[in-house]
């Protein structure tokens, strides 16, 4: 039944299609011959990693554990890929760690020069924060939907989407990392006539690895935490073969599939964590 | 030469500086402005000079402004009000770049709590300032390694600041500021956060170590002993102002103030009070060519039991004591120098008291004061000290 007297809807919808209808219109040039050269450079990279034998691969990660973590950690490396290998899994997880790894590079680069920028300028802070607090708490599905018309179906898309969703933890302990520099070790980097990029390159960014490593490591995680979401618009990897065990009901199918995905976040975990514990120093 | 001077600095806290600054000119007190504004007045009015090769101490209970003080100095507090000269030059309205160059050129400041840098080695901490005014690679080492080892910490280079102790981390800093070759030193509490046995150490040292350099150093302490133990003058702040500028038996002798007298009551005289201050004039002495009888008289006149003896010119020859002078007499002797006992102690009128009572705890007679060429300026008797340490004129 309709009231009598009814308040119109505001029509948000209408205006964010409109907005984003705009946007492509104009600019999906743009984003289309970026997500062109981008892909490009993913499938490179996931050929190139195929290219070699699982066993190899498997080796050269174990050293890189080993060399950024410690032995405890290259052994679980060694042992987790070993068992995906062994699922028939290699391929997907191939797919799944680039993508995740060039996600969080893209945010890593992104968040970083945001983070000093929100801890340096107040104003920057002020603008910075509230949008990401709106990048966190907006459901990640719906990064996907405008994601098409920008980059098309696939991995490009999947990336975008998966930034967005991951570069906060990266921006808000950079710039907790900095402010977190004592005030007095500020001021004695000032007391030497230090200028403002060499108290930021000298002090403030060494100092602030530990939490930006720490930063760094949410990213990865919830970065890993997109992939299976982002194959609904075809990503591939680990997270295609969930969404196969959904539509085809295989409970087994789906939990293999998500027991490798766990793996690989614990190695991905491991490795990130040892990284910030190694840079860090004692307070003086 | 005058290498410091402050003139009416003032700094007040608070987000309109200028309202609280016009009631301030305006005779309001401290805290009426701070009930009627929210302001807070740090400093009010602050003037005083700091001498080249000087230790100027500023000292003052906390809230009394003197971190606020030091801080106007290098401008990391800019001052609501006033001037800063160094040598001579207005530096209050520096651009940043100038300032910048400033504060590399002329200042090394060491910080109550050490803050050393916790990622850099000692070597790299000790250089910072040298690599922040892009001095080469060779020249910065050379230097950090010379200032570690002045401060005693050569073969430490390569140690990281939480390996050492409060007293290391403290020489490090100390060390730090002395390698980029300041005219000035700003020491804002540097060694209240040591134990009091390692604070006398580092006081010893830096006394010795400026006797080498002679920097010209702002000391800022809230311990009146140090003050009056490091500085050649001593500034003594309460509530942002000056309340009495003196050297330290100036500030002993004649404080200022019932605010001061409180201070001074709780310090150790001895330590700081001199010679000069318990000096008494010699009286009446015996000079070399006096005979024996003539001695002799002079001593039952005067109620003596020893005298000295110098020379027509001052010059301090010994003292006589009255057995031997009548001993001299019943012999018929012409001269008394065979008597002068010339193993006299002596003091020169900048000796501390402790070293006097320590002496006279000994040495019974009259203690002789002389200058450096061994004149005679007067002499100290143990009830002068007592009455001095009584604080009775």
């Amino acid at each position: 039944m309709k009231e009598a007297f009814e308040i119109p809807k505001l029509p948000l919808d209408d205006w964010i299609d409109a907005g984003l209808d705009f946007l492509t219109e104009h600019f999906a040039f743009l984003t289309k011959s970026i997500s062109k050269h981008l892909e490009e450079v993913i499938y490179f990279i996931i050929d190139g990693l195929m290219f070699f034998p699982p066993g190899i691969i498997i080796i050269i990660f174990t050293l890189i554990a080993w060399r950024l973590a410690d032995s405890k950690v290259a052994l679980l490396t060694v042992i987790g890929l070993c068992f995906l290998w062994n699922l028939r899994l290699w391929e997907p997880t191939i797919e799944t760690l680039t993508l995740v790894l060039v996600a969080t590079f893209i945010a890593v680069l992104i968040a970083i020069p945001m983070g000093i920028l929100a801890a340096l300028s107040k104003s920057a802070y002020r603008i910075i924060m509230p949008l990401m607090d709106l990048m966190q708490t907006m459901p990640a599905f719906v990064y996907l939907i405008p994601a098409i018309p920008f980059f098309g179906l696939g991995a490009v898309s999947a990336i975008f989407s998966t930034v967005i969703f991951a570069m906060p933890p990266a921006i808000r302990l950079t710039c907790l990392g900095i402010k977190q520099v004592p005030r007095e070790l500020i001021e004695a980097a000032d007391a030497f006539g230090s200028t403002k990029l060499q108290k930021l390159f000298k002090l403030q960014l060494p100092l602030a690895i530990p939490t930006i490593m720490a930063g760094i490591n949410q990213t990865i995680m919830l970065a890993l935490s997109m992939v299976v979401i982002a194959a609904m618009i075809g990503a591939g990897g680990l997270g295609s073969e969930v969404w196969r065990a959904i539509q085809r009901l295989q409970p087994g199918m789906g939990f293999q599939a998500g027991i490798a995905i766990v793996i690989l976040a614990i190695i991905l975990d491991r490795i990130s964590q040892k990284v910030g514990q190694k840079n860090r120093h004692y307070s003086a | 030469m005058e290498k410091i001077r402050a003139v009416n600095l003032t700094k007040i806290f608070g987000s309109d500086p200028k309202l609280a600054l016009a009631l301030l000119s305006a005779g309001t007190g401290k805290d009426e402005i701070f009930n009627r504004t929210g302001q807070a007045v740090a400093l009010s009015n602050v003037s005083f000079e700091v001498q080249a090769g000087e230790i100027l101490v500023v000292m003052g209970l906390s809230g009394s402004g003197k971190s606020t003080l030091i801080r106007c100095i290098n401008r990391l507090i800019e001052p609501t009000h006033g001037q800063v000269f160094i040598d001579g030059e207005d530096i209050t309205n520096l651009a940043h770049h100038a300032l910048l160059e400033l504060r590399r050129q002329k200042f090394g400041m060491v910080f109550q709590h050490f803050a050393l840098f916790p990622h850099r080695n000692l070597l790299h901490n000790v250089e910072f300032g040298l690599e922040i005014q892009h001095k080469d690679k060779a020249f910065r080492r050379d230097k950090a390694r010379a200032a570690l080892k002045s401060v005693g910490l050569d073969g430490w280079e390569e140690a990281m600041p939480h390996q050492l102790s409060g007293g290391m981390q403290q020489r490090v800093g100390l060390a730090r500021a002395l390698a980029v070759d300041p005219d000035i030193l700003l020491m804002d509490e540097a060694f209240s956060a040591l134990d009091p046995l390692i604070r006398g150490d580092m006081q010893n040292e830096l006394i010795s170590l400026q006797n080498r350099m002679k920097k010209t150093i702002l000391f800022i302490t809230h311990n009146l002993d140090e003050a009056l133990k490091m500085g050649n003058r001593v500034v003594l702040m309460k509530n942002g102002q000056i309340v009495q500028v003196g050297t330290p038996e100036e500030i002993v002798t004649t404080p200022a103030d019932d605010y001061v007298k409180r201070f001074v009551e709780n310090v150790d005289k001895s330590k700081v009070l001199t010679a000069q201050s318990v000096l008494i004039p010699a009286g009446v002495v015996a000079y070399l060519d006096d005979t024996p009888r003539a001695v002799l008289e002079k001593m039952q006149s005067e109620n003596l039991s020893d005298m000295l003896i110098i020379q027509r010119d001052n010059t301090l020859q010994g003292i006589v004591r009255q057995k031997s002078v009548e001993a001299a007499v019943s012999r018929g002797d012409k001269t008394i120098t065979s008597m002068i006992d010339s193993d006299v102690p002596t003091v020169i009128s900048s000796e501390p008291l402790t070293t006097l009572i320590s002496i006279l705890a000994k040495w019974p007679w009259q203690l002789p004061v002389v200058d450096e060429e061994y004149k005679l300026q007067g002499v100290v008797i143990n009830t002068g000290i007592l009455a001095a340490l009584a604080n009775e004129p």
